[in-house]
């Protein structure tokens, strides 16, 4: 393949990559920024969309779309509730304890996974796409007649990834709004910025830290729902996606929404374009590079506020 | 931290007596349950099953695991080993080399096992017989990989049940150079199981006059394949794939969508496939491709007698699922192997005369003395020629086409085909 439809090839492959990464580790920034707990966990709440999202789609086994719209509306809903329920029977006696929340969601990490394994089995299992239609993609090259479109032999791209694309933008812009625009939002804020004055002002920050630990494993378990059509839903697919989540959060700044989606934009287009034209290794050597480099140079991320 | 808890350094006196009482229960019934230390002839033969529970290899190990215990369940209905019953002890080793390795050592050591047996993914049987070798403990392996053969493991390892992935591949040469094409181009997973793929076909197809134009190898944690596919050649003829793993589905999916209306011929391994239902949505592309099958998924119009037993007593209906289940798909074109193996160790515990673990070494050269089984109920999945010397069995293999979401069987392979020089000889190291 030439090297223009090539790279426009890996681009599109690497935004999707970035849309779905930028859900997850936004999830996952939103808890640490409000709570300063590292979730551990936060893989196998997408995992569980993922998984979730095959249940009610092949419980309702009608339409391929209705079942897909349903999953969407459900499986965050009850992944969230699972988190809040987790958030208030195990973090809140752990009084919030960095160290010991930490070893509490590694814990709820391989008691999400091995149940998952005993009711779901270990297999990977597909959902229907609603819509997916191959788009081929023109590229214009310099022929004898000036500018020339012509079809590159498999540049294309499926309408379903581009929804997924628009439909992670779309709920970032809403995550974004309810942070800053909503009552809901300031309260969060509030909490984050001083827990206890938020508290000697009224502020319930249990109930708060409850619904931001669900709201954070909700947007993981839409980033889930979302791939799954895409990937399948496997018990240990929360591993990887784990990972270059805490990646994506560590280059952004813990707790930074803005870091956090340009840096899902930096992995994912980095990903998809070193890997198609040196090796995938480089990529993740690269990735890694980055986190260390931000680590020495810039320890609270690219957009985070340093300590005060 | 100042609060300080009262935990397991200070049990209560109720958990101090009920350790207690546990503790006089397991004295009192110490008769019981030592009785047979003695009585060798009525206590069972212990065959240690390294099962893939967990790991990326469960789907595999479920599967391993019925096949496993139908076997056992027919063999003591006829009366056992040597009139002895036969016992399997299941541990999980989480596909997992290290893990692999203990569980052997548990095998040899605490469930007292005469036999280790059953592990499929090489890099755990790679991880997991030198320690076998080291306790000397017969290790039956069910792994199709070409470790054993290729001399790299030692006098304990055999694998008499499932061909090895050289052989396989050698016999797939002809009809992908004489149906499909001359120019090849290769998607495997970058690790031991997909360079065996690469090196052996390679090999394989330029002795049929063939060609590899293009070596793609895809590492094994990856989830998106579009990126890949770009570097097929345009001249490919035909795209040789053997991934594995849970990201298969969207691999052959993307695969679809990268090709469109216009794809060259396509022959993979069914190793991408098995537990997964072929009428999944996203394998329609996989329409008129054509497979490599270890023995044939979906029952077809020749089937055998013993092909039908098989399937009973598993519990597997004409489509390669569960009866249960239709919706979960065995991994058929591999679990014949436990099967056969289990009926090889029989053959050869009654061959030596296996009283125990002193007979350890009696068995070993017992089965590496067997040469041929024929297609029986014993073995399924077709004839078998042993050889002793590299520890490898030797078996026919199917090329199916995807028909109607069905696998249609279109040739066999005979064992022949697959033949290749020896790399070892097993039977000349010491044990």
């Amino acid at each position: 393949m030439d090297f223009g439809p090539h790279l426009l090839l890996a681009a599109i492959e690497g935004a999707v990559t970035a849309a779905v990464l930028a859900l997850m580790a936004a999830g996952l920034s939103l808890v640490f920024g409000v709570m300063r707990v590292v979730n551990v966990a936060h893989g196998e709440f997408y995992m569980l969309g993922a998984v979730l999202a095959w249940v009610v789609a092949s419980t309702l086994g009608a339409h391929p779309a209705l079942g897909f719209v349903a999953a969407l509306a459900i499986a965050p809903l009850i992944v969230g509730a699972v988190a809040a329920a987790a958030d208030m029977t195990v973090l809140k006696r752990l009084d919030y304890d960095p160290e010991r929340t930490i070893v509490a969601t590694i814990g709820l990490l391989y008691i999400l996974q091995q149940l998952t394994l005993m009711g779901y089995g270990p297999e990977a299992r597909p959902v229907a796409p609603p819509f997916n239609q191959r788009l081929a993609l023109p590229w214009v090259e310099w022929g004898d007649g000036g500018v020339q479109l012509y079809w590159p032999w498999g540049l294309s791209v499926t309408t379903y990834k581009l929804f997924v694309i628009g439909a992670a933008g779309a709920v970032l812009a809403g995550l974004w709004a309810l942070m800053t625009r909503t009552r809901i939002g300031l309260v969060m804020r509030a909490t984050q910025l001083d827990g206890e004055m938020a508290l000697a002002f009224g502020i319930p920050v249990e109930r708060v830290y409850a619904g931001v630990f669900g709201l954070g494993a909700a947007l993981a378990a839409l980033a889930g729902v979302l791939i799954v059509p895409i990937q399948q839903a496997h018990y240990l697919m929360g591993g990887d996606a784990l990972l270059l989540s805490f990646i994506v959060v560590i280059i952004g700044g813990l707790g930074s929404l803005a870091g956090t989606v340009i840096a899902a934009i930096l992995i994912g287009m980095s990903d998809g374009i070193i890997s198609v034209f040196f090796s995938p290794t480089l990529a993740k050597i690269i990735a890694t590079l980055l986190v260390a480099f931000v680590l020495v140079f810039r320890p609270q991320g690219l957009m985070g506020k340093p300590p005060r | 931290m100042t609060d300080i808890k009262t935990g397991p350094a200070n049990p209560s006196r109720r958990t101090a007596i009920k350790t207690l009482a546990g503790a006089g229960a397991a004295a009192a019934s110490l008769p019981l349950w030592a009785r047979y230390t003695h009585a060798q002839t009525a206590e069972p033969i212990r065959i240690g099953f390294q099962m893939h529970a967990t790991g990326i290899g469960s789907a595999y190990g479920r599967w391993y695991d019925r096949t496993t215990q139908a076997a056992a369940r027919l063999i003591n209905e006829a009366g056992g080993i040597n009139g002895r019953p036969v016992e399997i002890i299941t541990e999980d080793d989480g596909t997992d080399p290290k893990r692999g390795a203990e569980v052997v050592e548990k095998f040899a050591n605490q469930h007292k096992c005469d036999i280790a047996y059953g592990t499929l993914f090489s890099h755990v049987v790679i991880g997991s017989a030198p320690r076998a070798g080291e306790l000397k403990l017969p290790y039956f392996v069910v792994s199709e990989g070409h470790h054993v053969a290729s001399g790299m493991l030692n006098r304990w390892t055999v694998q008499p049940g499932i061909t090895d992935v050289k052989s396989q591949v050698k016999s797939m040469a002809p009809f992908v150079a004489e149906n499909l094409g001359k120019k090849v181009t290769m998607i495997f997973p970058d690790y031991a199981f997909g360079h065996d793929h690469r090196d052996f076909f390679s090999e394989a197809i330029a002795e049929q006059g063939g060609e590899v134009i293009a070596k793609l190898a895809i590492p094994p944690s990856e989830t998106s394949f579009t990126k890949y596919f770009a570097k097929i050649p345009r001249e490919t003829e035909v795209i040789y794939h053997v991934m594995v793993g849970p990201a298969v589905l969207t691999f052959v999916k993307e695969m679809g969508e990268f090709f469109g209306p216009s794809r060259p011929q396509i022959f993979g391994f069914i190793d991408s496939l098995e537990a997964v239902d072929l009428a999944s949505p996203g394998l329609e592309f996989l329409e008129g491709t054509y497979f490599w099958e270890g023995m044939p998924r979906y029952a077809q119009p020749d089937q055998t007698e013993f092909d039908k037993h098989y399937r009973e007593a598993i519990g597997i209906d004409e489509n390669g699922a569960s009866v249960n289940d239709p919706k979960d798909v065995s991994t058929y074109a591999h679990m014949f192997g436990c099967w056969e193996t289990l009926y090889v160790i029989k053959a050869g515990m009654e061959a030596a005369g296996y009283a125990g673990p002193q007979d350890r070494q009696k068995l070993i050269e017992a089965v590496e003395a067997m040469t041929e089984w024929p297609e029986s109920n014993e073995h399924p999945q077709g004839p078998k020629l042993f050889n002793g010397k590299t520890h490898q069995v030797f078996g026919p293999q199917y090329i199916s086409v995807v028909e109607n979401s069905r696998l249609k069987v279109v040739q066999t392979a005979a064992m022949e085909t697959g033949f290749y020089p020896d790399e070892v000889d097993y039977t000349t190291q010491s044990f």
